[in-house]
């Protein structure tokens, strides 16, 4: 396998997961809390690198998953019981998590090889070297398998759990009522959410994760309302801005995460434009 | 410890944190701490862009580009909230996430041509205290002082944007300019305080001081004084523990500081705080129980026409509580003598019988003017009268009395059991 076709997989597997729970992030009105994970893994991660030395392991997955959930429940204790307004409980338990995370690395900075910067900004362009082998054949990039099977994994999770997910995303009482545990299917969707954090921080970095959870929901959003249309129209976007960005990148020889997000960005603008315009000529043909 | 540069880092971070903590109270009172959040990350490009054409260094040329990028993030994050059916939130990290992607690709490719290695750029991404120079302090101490004049200048704009805009505007305030002031301040206080945290940990220096102050005040004055010194402590701490460790950073350490802070305080502040709050409701609960006790003996002396008393057995058997419960309302009944312990049970003192009277007189007073004055069906009304009757005031239960005109009897034909003086 060429390190180019490694490279361009790993960001599709990535964009595509990412878009695809990303939409359900902004039906729910929690993009935030997708966002305060992203960082809030962090801790996990240090602490699992820690504990198995090493950067691909299972235990990092499970570190992050757990500091994933943590954060969202954390972020729920003190909406629910310290009464602390949603939007700043959210600021302050990602912010305080992420530090805590920082402090650790720098800690054991002599046993773990791991920067921060790595984790805020990522960079797949390494993919093709770091390989694993399987008694003794060479598998190919660690990361284009990691990728590959959260995409199987999200793909399963949103067949899955179409129904549920779908009742629990645009009327808690109604699914309740319905009998479909939606505490559930929440924590359920932050795991989701970590790990494809976990995944994708090597590759495309903390932030630009977020832009790979929003943009394309947010994108899709603006032009369809159906739940499958919204995941179908989310996963082509980022599709799209993955193959595109990074063609792109290798053009301008720039950051391939940060050209990613730059067109996911643009992506939006010009759908936007396009909504806006509409939305004017059908306000012109009512009056 | 304390060398020339320790002493510069930590006037810095204080000038710093607490500037920008004073800014954060508007914003998290407002409801749009978030939205400092995405302007932190909003500003990489613009910095990375002053960058560029100001030839690196110069400050003025930051602050400029921080300035555009961030008004720029704000006004797009209105734009798409307001025009669009796109939520607050997706605005938000919308925003955030395509200027920082933004930031990082320009930020890739001033790198590749070599520049990206000075000072200046790094800092803005995860803050770096200790590089602090003696004329960053001079910039950036005017830059607070400006802040806090500003603050103090614009108070009262400021306090009506907050808390009611449209009052502020039918009043004839020129809200626009004040919000645009606001928004200007905001990027300020971001640019400024991420020379000591960084992008990533600008949130904390806004929103969590204010969270930790609301929780000790609701006076807006209050808070703002209470919130920069909670963020100059957590300045202090933070710049401490990192000079006195080796490699560490001061940004997280002022971060999980201010953290520490913020969880102690909304734990522990008397009127918002967990604790506080718990016991109220652990002496609300006290409270009713001791009132169900005597109610019963009261009830069971009015059945039998003598005085009675029961077992802790009996009691349980009636009321279906744990014995553990019910022992500790029992002693704390005894103490205050409303209760005596005799061979056979517990019985009321006078002064309990007093409270017992006192208790079924306001359950049955509540069912009457349930039934006569709303209009509810007799068989509904002992449930709400079961809660009432804890919460009825003297005051309200004279009114109550004078309203149904000292009845004798309640819906149930039970008698109204007044005191006899």
């Amino acid at each position: 396998m060429t390190p180019t076709l490694a490279i361009a997989l790993t960001a599709v597997f990535t964009a595509v997961s990412c878009a695809l729970l990303g939409a359900f992030l902004v039906l729910r009105k929690m993009t935030m809390v997708g966002d305060a994970i992203s960082h809030a893994v962090l801790p996990g991660i240090a602490v699992a690198y820690w504990l198995s030395q090493s950067r691909a392991s299972l235990w990092m997955f499970i570190g992050a998953a757990a500091v994933g959930v943590l954060a969202t429940i954390i972020i729920e204790l003190l909406r629910k019981k310290l009464k602390v307004q949603s939007d700043a409980s959210i600021g302050m338990t990602f912010t305080t998590l992420f530090a805590l995370g920082v402090i650790l690395i720098t800690f054991w900075s002599d046993s773990v090889d791991l920067d921060q910067e790595c984790v805020l900004y990522g960079e797949i362009a390494y993919v093709p070297f770091n390989t694993w082998s399987f008694s003794g054949l060479n598998m190919g990039p660690i990361a284009l398998w990691s990728s590959g099977l959260l995409l199987l994994a999200v793909l399963a999770y949103t067949f899955i759990g179409f129904k549920g997910l779908k009742m629990s995303s645009f009327n808690e009482d109604y699914a309740a009522v319905l009998g479909i545990g939606v505490a559930a299917w929440n924590l359920s969707l932050m795991a989701m959410v970590s790990f494809a954090t976990v995944v994708s921080f090597e590759s495309v970095g903390a932030i630009l994760v977020v832009a790979l959870l929003v943009v394309p929901a947010a994108t899709a959003y603006l032009l369809v309302e159906k739940l499958h249309l919204l995941l179908i129209g989310a996963g082509s976007i980022a599709l799209l801005a993955a193959l595109g960005g990074y063609a792109l990148s290798r053009w301008m020889d720039t950051s391939i995460a940060g050209t990613v997000a730059t067109l996911l960005g643009v992506q939006f603008l010009i759908v936007l434009l396009y909504h806006q315009l509409i939305q004017k000529r059908n306000q012109h043909a009512v009056a | 410890m304390f060398d020339p540069i320790f002493i510069k880092v930590l006037i810095g971070t204080l000038l710093l944190a607490a500037s920008s903590s004073v800014v954060g109270v508007f914003s998290f009172l407002k409801g749009e701490s978030l939205v400092g959040d995405a302007i932190a990350h909003a500003l990489l490009p613009g910095v990375v862009l002053a960058f560029i054409i100001g030839d690196g260094r110069n400050p003025v040329f930051l602050i400029l580009g921080a300035l555009v990028a961030g008004l720029t993030a704000h006004y797009g994050i209105s734009f798409l909230e307001q025009r669009t059916k796109l939520k607050g939130d997706t605005a938000i990290s919308l925003v955030l996430s395509t200027f920082f992607g933004f930031g990082i690709m320009l930020l890739s490719a001033v790198q590749r041509t070599g520049q990206g290695q000075q000072a200046g750029l790094e800092r803005f991404l995860l803050g770096k205290a200790a590089a602090i120079t003696l004329s960053d302090l001079y910039v950036f101490g005017a830059l607070a002082l400006v802040l806090l004049a500003s603050v103090a200048l614009f108070f009262k704009g400021f306090q009506l944007m907050t808390f009611n805009e449209d009052f502020a505007a039918a009043i004839g305030l020129p809200i626009q300019l004040i919000r645009f002031v606001f928004t200007v301040l905001t990027v300020l206080a971001v640019t400024v305080g991420i020379q000591s945290v960084g992008v990533v940990l600008m949130a904390a220096l806004l929103i969590t001081p204010a969270a930790a102050a609301r929780s000790w005040t609701a006076s807006l004055r209050l808070m703002l004084v209470l919130s920069a010194v909670f963020a100059a402590t957590a300045a202090v701490v933070g710049t401490i523990i990192s000079a006195s460790l080796p490699k560490m950073p001061t940004g997280p350490w002022i971060v999980l500081a201010l953290g520490g802070i913020a969880f102690i305080s909304l734990l522990i502040a008397p009127e918002n705080g967990w604790l506080p709050r718990r016991k109220r409701a652990r002496g609300n609960q006290l409270k009713t129980q001791r009132e169900n006790l005597l109610k019963l003996l009261y009830g069971a002396e009015e059945r039998e026409g003598h005085t009675v008393a029961m077992t802790s057995e009996t009691i349980v058997g009636i009321r279906r509580q744990h014995l553990e419960g019910l022992r500790k309302t029992l002693r704390s009944l005894k103490k205050e003598y409303l209760l005596v312990e005799r061979a056979d049970g517990f019985a009321l003192t006078e002064k309990g019988r007093t409270e017992g009277r006192r208790v079924v007189r306001l359950h049955r007073l509540w069912e009457l003017y349930l039934t006569e004055r709303l209009g509810m069906a007799a068989d509904h009304i002992h449930p709400q009268a079961e809660t009432m009757e804890h919460i009825i005031t003297p005051e309200i239960e004279a009114l109550i009395v004078k309203e149904l005109g000292n009845p004798e009897v309640d819906p149930h034909q039970s008698p109204i059991p007044y005191e006899e003086d």
